[in-house]
């Protein structure tokens, strides 16, 4: 079942990243990105991870991607012009892009039997694990955290105001 | 039946990889954006991976953070599109290669 479950969602990602390669209209980019990230959340469910389960779901589909999507409908973007793009892109990224996939593939392929396999319930963090760490060994980064949303929120109010 | 640890991690690359084409390929800035995203939820599927195969909780906080400044990322961002918008009138990256707004 693990398998059958692990094929379906892993399946659901790769279609819905492809399609936000494939689509030209923005919004449809966008909703195959919030399918990707649910079935990520699966993912996350299967390997043990329930905080990070429910956060990814509420903070990534949930509040990230409804910004992408209201400020594509505020910009009113239409669909992409089809334009040449440059040329770099075309002659080393992609196949430089290829080669990386193509490397680290290869590279965890070379490694299955040391690595084995994992199943549901192998390995479970719960919320309170995952708390014990964060408040009391990490307890400096996530305060600085804070302070990198409070910047981000002062940031975003100062750039997208209206200038008189 | 056990899942192996690898197809995780192919798949973790896949995503990453597809991420990076869409960057270069893609002409609109929003979707760029986008593209960047889904980069980050590549890697962090491979953070969680080896958390599960290490057993650590470490790898989980990496993702915890990283989803952390991806948020700040988007609100940052999007600010950006919207006041590049109103300045170019445009989403395309061909016509929008100056720094100055």
């Amino acid at each position: 079942m693990n398998v059958a479950v692990f094929i379906f969602f892993g399946l659901l990602c790769l279609g819905g990243a492809l399609n936000l390669l494939l689509q030209r209209h923005p919004i449809n980019s966008a909703l195959s990105l919030i399918v990707v990230m649910s079935s990520l959340a699966v993912l996350y469910l299967l390997l043990g991870a329930e905080f990070l389960a429910l956060a990814q779901i509420i903070v990534y589909s949930g509040a990230i991607m409804v910004l992408f999507v209201f400020v594509i409908m505020l910009l009113n973007a239409g669909e992409e012009d089809r334009t040449h793009g440059s040329r770099a892109a075309y002659f080393a990224g992609i196949p430089g892009v290829l080669a990386l996939f193509t490397v680290l593939a290869s590279t965890f392929f070379t490694l299955r039997i040391s690595f084995g396999g994992t199943r549901l319930g192998s390995f479970l963090v719960t919320t309170s694990d995952l708390s014990r760490v964060l408040f009391r060994d990490l307890l400096l980064p996530f305060e600085v955290t804070s302070v990198l949303i409070l910047v981000a929120i002062l940031g975003a109010v100062v750039l997208a105001r209206k200038e008189n | 039946m056990t899942v192996p640890i690898v197809w995780y991690l192919i798949l973790s690359a896949a995503l990453f990889c597809i991420g990076v084409c869409a960057f270069l390929i893609k002409r609109n800035i929003i979707t760029i954006f986008m593209s960047i995203e889904l980069m980050l939820n590549g890697v962090n599927l491979a953070f969680v991976t080896f958390a599960n195969h290490w057993h650590q909780v470490s790898g989980q906080i990496f993702v915890f953070f990283v989803m952390v400044v991806a948020a700040a990322e988007a609100a940052i961002g999007l600010a950006i599109i919207i006041s590049l918008f109103r300045s170019r009138n445009t989403l395309n990256v061909d016509q929008i290669d100056l720094m100055k707004l």
